[in-house]
């Protein structure tokens, strides 16, 4: 079964249509990176799955529980962090995070316990008991995770976890929240327009645009298909380029195409031939002045998308 | 209703610590003590009254005399309260309920707990209900205090069953502001924006009952009176006129309260009757079951504004899109 899944789910603002007929299906364990450039959907579509909103039509199901017809079981499993999330500040970190574990219907010790917990878990346990208008942006991120540990979710939406923090900070979020996947086995939606962050931890991808789901699936998979097989490009420059030595790499297996250019070569290949690409150019009598490997990162497949509209 | 109890508790503690609740706190009791023991204040007038002949039994209210009763260059406790204090409180505490917490970006954590949307409404209603009570019972407490040894006259139980139902309505009429302060901040997306629609909104009724402006227009329009005008038209006259005001929730509130507090008063209505039968009396003081059948019209009106509030904000709160940005 699927933990998220859509059905043609539309939301339409006036002529405007944000979200277009989505069929998403998200699996239970998923660290599932939602991307797409601003205003394609993504946050609509969140907002849709928490019942925070209503489709105009179709419908989103999250644990087999219509998001619109029963809003409270979806949210009681369900851990968000919106976009600009924030904290009651004049209260402490730890006060905050007691007032979601009773909302959430826990008993005041049950509540103390998993705030401090959840505190130790994103490394703020000494800010506990500091307001939270005393909080970088950072900080107050780490604390939103917590905020959602603190209910225990079987799956966490999260939308642009890392927007307005410091180079630094994103890192700490971003490995956090690999790392809580990891321990706990819980479902993660992220939603992000910043590529090399949903690389970094996410194993599957959505590509929206336009409200529209434009690509789907693993990421190594995604990419093959995107770029037909190619994974690197290599760019090498000699000295002197010579037939016989674009020749020769031709022959290399897992040499896909050869691009000449004045001021080197450009290799597209499916796998790393950087030692059998030097040895060969060495062999047929070339002198390599430089030589750069480039992978396939998502980013490229996300641009050609972009570009494709 | 899951989390009513938990958004409560929070609420109430924000309004009580907090400097908003410390300040309305400290200002009720200001203006209540400055009602009171004004320079020339309504205890002097009280004590007078004290050593007057007995009429229609009135000294048995005499306890009362304290919330009704103005001192020369200053307002009675009950018009003060009224007037001023209540509105106030219940805007201060209600004006960004909803639309600060969306600023803020907290409306959207709160909406993602498994809680219904209203119990967020309710609780803010509840605590914001309490603390009015609280604060109303001190300031009632204080002035009954003060009063008792001021003049030495302690309540009889029928006044203090008076002062508490004064207690009880107040804070209904207070749950009034309340709720139309808290729609605007539904409706409204800008703290600023509600804090001003819902002040204005009381400046206008404010003017409204002291001016008696457009109440006049109104009966002008309806029963233009000629040069000397009959009784019959007088009467027409004043009949609209009382209608028109009675639009004022604040004079409408007013009236009730006097009734409730100084049991020799009628309401206007009643007023206009003895004078149209020629009778020449002075009514005596209503017995309470009395009282609360001549002010039931009253409270009725209140409750179903109040309900109109909260249907309204209920429809636009469950319906919105919750967008942290």
């Amino acid at each position: 079964m699927f933990i998220v899944e859509t059905k043609d789910l539309t939301k339409k603002y006036g002529r405007i249509t944000a979200v277009d007929g989505l069929n998403l299906r998200i699996e239970e364990g998923d660290i599932f990176g939602f991307l797409g450039p601003n205003g394609a959907g993504k946050t609509t579509t969140i907002l849709m799955l928490l019942g925070l909103t209503e489709p105009t039509s179709g419908s989103a199901y999250v644990a087999g529980h219509n998001a619109t017809r029963e809003p409270l079981e979806v949210k009681s499993i369900t851990g968000y962090i919106p976009e600009k999330v924030g904290f009651y500040e004049d209260l402490t970190a730890a006060q905050n995070l007691v007032y979601t574990a009773r909302l959430n219907g826990l008993s005041d010790g049950l509540a103390n316990k998993r705030a401090a917990e959840a505190l130790d878990i994103v490394g703020l346990p000494r800010a506990a008991e500091r307001n939270v208008s005393e909080f970088s942006r950072g900080m107050k991120q780490r604390l939103a995770v917590a905020d959602i540990l603190i209910k225990q979710p079987k799956i966490a939406i999260m939308d642009e976890p890392t927007s307005g923090i410091d180079p630094e900070g994103i890192v700490q979020v971003l490995d956090l929240i690999a790392k809580i996947a990891k321990e706990t086995n819980m479902t993660i939606v992220m939603s992000s327009h910043q590529l090399y962050q949903v690389q970094r931890i996410c194993n599957r991808v959505g590509i929206l645009m336009d409200g529209r789901l434009v690509a789907e699936g693993l990421l190594e998979e995604l990419s093959r298909e995107a770029m037909g097989g190619v994974q690197f490009r290599i760019e090498i420059k000699l000295t002197e380029i010579t037939q016989a030595i674009v020749e020769a790499i031709k022959q290399i297996s897992g040499v896909l195409s050869v691009e000449q250019s004045p001021s080197g070569l450009t290799i597209n290949c499916s796998e790393d031939l950087r030692p059998q690409i030097a040895k060969k150019i060495v062999d047929t009598g070339g002198l390599m002045v430089e030589m750069k490997i480039q992978s396939y990162a998502l980013e490229d497949i996300y641009l050609k998308y972009f570009r494709e509209g | 209703m899951r989390g009513l109890v938990a958004i409560f508790d929070k609420e109430l503690a924000d309004y009580l610590i907090s400097w908003r609740g410390i300040i309305l706190f400290a200002v009720a009791l200001l203006v209540t003590v400055v009602a009171i023991y004004g320079p020339a204040g309504a205890l002097v007038n009280i004590r007078e009254q004290l050593g007057e002949p007995t009429q229609f039994g009135q000294t048995q209210f005499v306890f009362l005399n304290l919330f009704t009763t103005s001192g020369e260059g200053s307002y009675a406790f009950l018009f003060f309260i009224t007037m001023f204090i209540v509105p106030i409180v219940g805007i201060v505490l209600g004006f960004d309920a909803i639309n600060r917490e969306k600023n803020s970006g907290t409306l959207s954590r709160l909406l993602s707990q498994p809680i219904y949307r209203d119990t967020v409404f309710n609780g803010k209603f509840l605590a914001g209900i309490v603390t009015m009570a609280i604060m109303l019972t001190s300031v009632v407490l204080l002035v009954a205090g003060l009063g008792m040894r001021s003049i030495g006259v302690p309540p009889s139980s029928e006044e203090a069953l008076r002062l508490f139902l004064f207690l009880a309505l107040t804070t209904l009429y207070g749950s009034f502001w309340l709720g139309l302060s808290m729609l605007f901040s539904v409706l409204f997306e800008r703290v600023a924006t509600s804090a001003m629609a819902s002040i204005a909104i009381w400046i206008f009724f404010l003017l409204y009952t002291l001016t008696g402006f457009i109440p006049n227009a109104v009966a002008n329009m309806r029963v233009p009176l000629s040069d000397t005008p009959a009784t019959q038209e007088l009467i027409r006259y004043a009949t609209v006129q009382i209608a028109a005001t009675r639009v004022s929730p604040i004079y409408l509130f007013q009236e009730a309260m006097y009734v409730l507090l100084a049991p020799g008063t009628r309401t206007a209505t009643e007023y206009l009757q003895i004078y149209a039968s020629g009778a020449e009396w002075q009514p005596g003081p209503l017995p309470l079951s009395q009282t609360m059948i001549t002010i039931w019209p009253h409270l009725v009106t209140f409750v179903a504004i109040a309900a109109v509030f909260f249907g309204v904000s209920y429809y636009r709160f469950t319906r919105e899109e919750i967008r942290s940005t």
